[in-house]
């Protein structure tokens, strides 16, 4: 349960930046040691503490982008420019800093690998992260449970661990990766080129007869879109998990 | 000297406001949107407001009925767990002290209870005297449903999940019962003033 890796006290703990992996322009993922991680389900967050000299802090969530069996705890941050934290994490965090975090946070959305129903996993943009902790959690554990991925990005440039998500999906084990871009066509592009609709649900999520695990994370309108569009064509809310975050915040 | 963050300055706050911000939290002026599922579509045809539980009778209001009571406008700082707080928010709807109004109960908790199978845990005291309320405008419109609507719970002296969208009634316990994130890692109470966040805190 996930009571087991979020139970007793989360105290602030410092991890070690060990590298960083610029994903897109805007994206990076900053890969930490962090000694006394007590261990995470995949889908869960942290909280990020930074602190100025005259004791100024800001504190902000960021879900957790690595598996919980890999040796470092990924955080995949996109730089937003009017942000607080994130433009100092994707931008003046260097190799060697330490990070004041603590963790992990949430114990509803998050996948387990132990259930035999298939997985619907929908994300818009930077809601990709806590998605791919579960898609990299079901390649370590080589869970045969089938999967779906449906990932909306702007343009190809933008689109988050594409050659990671490429190489998941071509590993035949049952997952399948579509993507849909909504403000580029790019030449010899075979996916879709628009916002999700009911159309591109049909021809690409589980139906509902096949009580599909349900996991959704982007932007607001994005989440209402495809978790209203899910309902109407027959999932049941209970199997629909969502996290949504606004253009504030960073 | 603790610890530092290398190169960071971070947005300072302006100081007329900073009394009023939770340690941890940071001041939005648009009203971002947390939920854990789809967003129910509520049938106010079928809608009522329950008070069950540890009491004698059981009172229920339809749509139209709850619309009749004494309505209060309130403005009040809400504070998210994820960190965001919004200042001066304006909200009407319905004192939680009229709806209580004449009730013996032996219960010292409560559990609030939306469609869609939400819940949350407060201590009656917390809900009653003036610091709760059962809301359905905000800002002068009626309540989004993204944002709870057509009806939602506010208590703002607590994190704002414990202000549950979609609200359908009370129920009255004399055990303190975990709700919905109370069960998934966050804090029984919830006061964003001691930073009550998560379990342990």
């Amino acid at each position: 349960m996930a009571r087991a890796a979020v139970l007793g006290r989360l105290t602030w703990q410092f991890g070690t930046l060990a590298e960083i992996v610029r994903e897109t322009p805007r994206v990076s993922s900053l890969f930490f040691d962090v000694p006394e991680w007590p261990g995470h389900l995949a889908g869960q967050h942290v909280d990020v503490r930074l602190t100025a000299d005259d004791g100024y802090q800001a504190e902000r969530s960021y879900s957790i982008a690595s598996a919980p069996t890999d040796k470092r705890l990924a955080l995949t941050v996109e730089r937003l420019d009017d942000g607080e934290v994130s433009p100092y994490l994707v931008g003046e965090l260097r190799a060697g800093d330490r990070l004041e975090l603590r963790g992990p946070i949430g114990g509803y959305f998050v996948w387990r690998g132990d259930e035999d129903r298939p997985l619907l996993l929908i994300g818009g943009g930077s809601g990709i992260v806590p998605l791919m902790s579960m898609l990299r959690h079901r390649a370590r554990i080589a869970s045969k449970t089938p999967a779906r991925l449906l990932f909306s990005s702007r343009a190809l440039a933008d689109v988050i661990y594409r050659e990671e998500l490429e190489r998941l999906g071509a590993a035949g084990d049952g997952l399948g990766v579509v993507h849909t871009l909504t403000r580029e066509k790019p030449a010899g592009w075979t996916g879709y080129t628009r916002r999700i609709d009911e159309a591109m649900l049909r021809e690409t999520a589980w139906p509902s007869e096949d009580s599909p695990a349900v996991f959704v994370c982007g932007p607001t309108p994005f989440v209402e879109a495809a978790a209203s569009l899910l309902v109407a064509m027959g999932h049941d809310a209970r199997s629909i998990k969502t996290e949504r975050f606004g253009a504030t915040g960073g | 000297m603790g610890f530092v963050s290398r190169g960071f300055r971070g947005k300072r706050r302006d100081t007329a406001s900073s009394s009023r911000v939770p340690p941890g939290q940071y001041v939005v002026t648009d009203f971002p949107v947390l939920s854990a599922g789809p967003t129910p579509r509520v049938n106010l045809d079928q809608w009522t407001f329950s008070i069950e539980g540890e009491i004698d009778e059981p009172r229920r209001w339809t749509w139209k009925e709850f619309q009749a009571l004494p309505t209060e406008t309130v403005t009040k700082d809400i504070h998210c767990v994820t960190k965001w707080s919004k200042l001066d928010t304006s909200w009407k709807g319905v004192s939680v002290d009229t709806l209580m109004e004449g009730v013996e109960t032996a219960a010292e908790f409560a559990t609030i209870f939306s469609d869609g199978g939400y819940t949350t845990n407060v201590p009656l005291e917390d809900i009653t005297g003036n610091k709760a309320w059962v809301v359905y405008e905000f800002d002068g419109q009626p309540l989004h449903p993204e944002h709870g609507g057509p009806v939602r719970f506010l208590v703002p002296h607590l994190y704002f999940w414990k202000s549950a969208k979609w609200v359908r009634g009370i129920r009255l316990e004399k055990d303190e019962h975990p709700g919905f994130w109370e069960s998934n890692g966050y804090n029984m109470y919830g006061d964003p003033w001691r930073e009550q966040r998560y379990w342990g805190d």
